[in-house]
C-alpha cells in the first residue's frame, strides 16, 4: 500500500483555503454562503494541522484541531444570530443590499 | 501537571472568569430598574481587576502551564491599560445606553469576557493560546456591536466586522498551520528555536506573510482597513468607544507574541511588510479622513493612520522599537476614549451628535466640553507639548533608528496633512455658529460621566510631565 505523500494534503487544503477566500469575495448574494465559506476555511486549516501533525509525529496539532472546531461552532452560532437579527431589521441577506455604511 | 503555582501565575484572568460568569448571573436576579447595581458591580470588578494585575506582578517572567501563558511586564501593562479603557467605557456609556434602552445586563458580562479574552492574547506563549485568545475577545465583541437589535447599521456593522474577523482570524491560523509544519512545535519560544535553524524558510516565509495579513486586519491598517470605518459608524457609540481602544492594545501584543517572540529570526522580512503596511495606512487614513462628515468615521480614519505609527515602533525590532509602539498604543487608547467620551457626552435621546457639523458652536454651550475635544484632537494631532507629540517623536525616533528614514518622512509629511482634519473639528467648535433652528447642544448632567471624562482629558494634558516614568515602564517591559 503506498502512502499519500504530504504535499498532496497540503495542495488539498491550500485549493480549499483558496475557493473559501474567493467565496468571500467573489460571493455576491447569500449571507449564508459567506458563513459557509468561513467555516471551510477552518476546515482546510484544520486538514493542514492533522497532515503535518502526522507526519510530524506530534500530537499537538491535532489537539489544535479541536479547539478550532469548538471555536468554530461558537463562530457560527453568533454569525447565524447576526444573520437573523439583520434579517429581521431589513427582511434580506443578500450581499448586495448591505450597503447603508459608506462614504 | 497543573501544579498550584500555575493558577497563581493566572490569578487576574480566573478571577475575571469568574466574575464575568458572577455578573452574568447576578444581572438575571434583579429587575430592570435595579440595573444600576450590575454597572457598578462590573466597575468594582474591574477596578478589583486592575488590582490584582498589578499586585501580583512577579519581578521577572512567570509561566504557566508549560509556557501557554506568560505573565511579563508588556503583559501587565496591556491588561492594565485594557481594564482603564473598560471603566472609562462602562461610566461613559451608561447615560447613552439607557436613553436608548439598551442598558442591559449583556453589554456588561459580553464586554468582560472580551476583556478576558484581550488578556489571554496579552498573555499567550503558544499558538493555541494565541488563538483562543483573539476568538474569545473577538467573538463577545461582534455580539457588542450588533448590540441595538433595532438599528440596521448596528446588524450591519455587525456582519462585516464578523466576515472580516473570522476572515482574518481563518487567514492566522493557516498561517500557524504551515509555521506549526515548518517547525513542528506550537510554542512560540520553540518556534524561535526551530526557525534560526530551519530547513524550511520558504514554507516559514509562507506562514509569516498569512500571520502578517492578519494581524494586519487586526489593526486595521492598510491594505486591510475596510471594516473599521464601517464598524465605528455603524456600531453604538460606547462600543465604537471600545473596539477604537481595546483591540488596539491586544494587537500590539498579538504582534509581539506572534512575530518577535515567535518569528524573531524572521525580522527582516516582516519589518518591510510591517513598514508597507504602515506607508499605507499613513497616506490612506489621513487623506480620506479629510472628506469625512461623519465624526466616527472621521475618527476611524483617524485610527488607521495612528495604527501607521504604531508599526513604526514595531518595524524597528529592538527594545526601543517595541517600548515606542506600546507606548504609543497606550496613549492612543486614552486619547480616544476622551474624544468618543464627548461625543457620548452630548448625545441625547433621538439625537447623536455624530457628524462634524453637529458639534458647530459647542464652546458658546459648554466650553468645558469643547476645551475637552480640543485636548483630544490637539493630542491626536501631535501638537507639542501634549501626550500624542511625546508618543509620535518616540516611535519617528525608532524608525529612524531602525534605519527607516524614508518611512519617518512619510509619517512626518501625512501627520502634516492629518493637522487639517483635527484643526476643523477645533474650528467647527470654536468659530462657527449652530445652523437656524438646530435645537443646541447641552451636555448631559451625569456626574460620574463628566468627572471620569474632565480626569481622563486633563490626564492626557497632566501625562506630558509623567511620560518619563511611563516610557520607562515600557522600556523595562522590554528588557531595554
Amino acid at each position: 500500500m503506498m502512502a499519500i505523500p504530504l504535499s498532496w494534503y497540503i495542495v488539498f487544503a491550500t485549493v480549499l483555503f483558496c475557493i473559501a477566500i474567493a467565496g468571500i469575495f467573489i460571493n455576491r448574494k447569500n449571507v449564508i454562503v459567506l458563513l459557509m465559506c468561513i467555516e471551510l476555511m477552518l476546515l482546510a486549516v484544520n486538514t493542514n494541522f492533522v497532515a503535518f501533525s502526522r507526519f510530524l509525529g506530534n500530537p499537538g496539532g491535532q489537539v489544535f484541531v479541536f479547539f478550532i472546531l469548538t471555536v468554530a461552532a461558537a463562530e457560527s452560532a453568533i454569525g447565524l444570530a447576526i444573520v437573523v437579527l439583520m434579517f429581521r431589521t431589513r427582511r434580506t441577506i443578500n450581499v448586495d443590499e448591505i450597503n447603508t455604511l459608506r462614504y | 501537571m497543573i501544579t498550584l503555582n500555575d493558577l497563581l501565575v493566572m490569578v487576574p484572568e480566573l478571577y475575571l472568569t469568574a466574575a464575568a460568569c458572577f455578573v452574568l448571573l447576578f444581572d438575571v436576579f434583579i429587575n430592570d430598574d435595579q440595573r444600576d447595581a450590575t454597572h457598578w458591580v462590573a466597575i468594582i470588578v474591574m477596578l478589583v481587576g486592575i488590582f490584582l494585575v498589578v499586585h501580583g506582578q512577579p519581578d521577572t517572567t512567570a509561566t504557566a502551564f508549560g509556557g501557554m501563558f506568560v505573565r511579563d511586564r508588556m503583559a501587565e501593562i496591556l491588561k492594565v491599560t485594557v481594564l482603564i479603557a473598560t471603566i472609562l467605557m462602562y461610566v461613559m456609556a451608561r447615560p447613552w445606553l439607557r436613553d436608548r434602552q439598551l442598558f442591559m445586563g449583556e453589554f456588561y458580562s459580553l464586554s468582560m469576557f472580551s476583556v478576558l479574552g484581550v488578556m489571554l492574547l496579552v498573555s499567550a506563549g503558544n499558538l493555541i493560546t494565541v488563538y483562543l485568545g483573539l476568538e474569545l475577545f473577538a467573538l463577545p465583541a461582534y455580539a457588542l456591536v450588533a448590540l441595538n437589535r433595532e438599528s440596521k447599521l448596528s446588524s450591519e456593522a455587525a456582519i462585516k466586522f464578523f466576515v472580516l474577523g473570522s476572515l482574518a482570524s481563518g487567514l492566522i491560523l493557516f498561517g500557524m498551520s504551515l509555521i506549526y509544519g515548518a517547525t513542528g512545535t506550537l510554542d512560540l519560544h520553540g518556534i524561535f528555536a526551530a526557525a534560526g535553524t530551519t530547513t524550511h524558510p520558504h514554507l516559514l516565509q509562507f506562514g509569516l506573510v498569512f500571520l502578517v495579513v492578519g494581524i494586519g486586519f487586526e489593526f486595521g491598517a492598510v491594505p486591510f482597513h475596510m471594516w473599521l470605518p464601517d464598524v465605528y459608524e455603524g456600531a453604538p457609540t460606547p462600543i465604537a468607544m471600545y473596539i477604537s481602544a481595546v483591540p488596539k492594545l491586544a494587537a500590539v501584543g498579538l504582534a509581539y507574541r506572534l512575530l518577535e517572540v515567535g518569528m524573531g529570526p524572521f525580522a527582516d522580512d516582516w519589518r518591510i511588510m510591517l513598514a508597507i503596511m504602515a506607508a499605507l495606512s499613513l497616506v490612506v487614513g489621513n487623506v480620506v479622513a479629510i472628506a469625512q462628515k461623519n465624526l466616527k468615521r472621521m475618527l476611524a480614519y483617524s485610527t488607521i493612520s495612528h495604527m501607521g505609527f504604531v508599526f513604526l515602533g514595531l518595524a524597528n525590532p529592538t527594545p526601543e522599537g517595541y517600548s515606542a509602539a506600546l507606548f504609543y498604543a497606550v496613549c492612543f487608547a486614552l486619547m480616544e476614549t476622551v474624544a468618543f467620551g464627548v461625543i457620548l457626552a452630548l448625545a441625547r435621546k433621538g439625537f447623536e451628535c455624530e457628524m462634524i457639523d453637529d458639534l458647530k458652536g459647542l464652546n458658546r454651550r459648554s466650553p468645558w466640553f469643547a476645551g475637552m475635544m480640543a485636548i483630544a484632537m490637539f493630542s491626536l494631532a501631535g501638537i507639542p507639548p501634549l501626550w500624542g507629540f511625546i508618543a509620535k517623536v518616540l516611535v519617528l525616533k525608532a524608525a529612524i533608528d531602525g534605519g527607516m528614514l524614508w518611512l519617518a518622512i512619510v509619517a512626518i509629511i501625512c501627520s502634516i496633512i492629518g493637522l487639517f482634519y483635527y484643526l476643523r473639528v477645533i474650528w467647527v467648535m470654536y468659530f462657527e455658529q449652530p445652523a437656524e433652528g438646530v435645537e443646541p447642544l447641552q451636555a448631559k448632567p451625569d456626574l460620574a460621566l463628566r468627572g471620569l471624562l474632565s480626569i481622563n482629558a486633563l490626564g492626557l494634558v497632566a501625562m506630558i510631565f509623567f511620560s518619563g516614568p511611563l516610557l520607562a515602564w515600557c522600556r523595562a517591559a522590554f528588557g531595554g
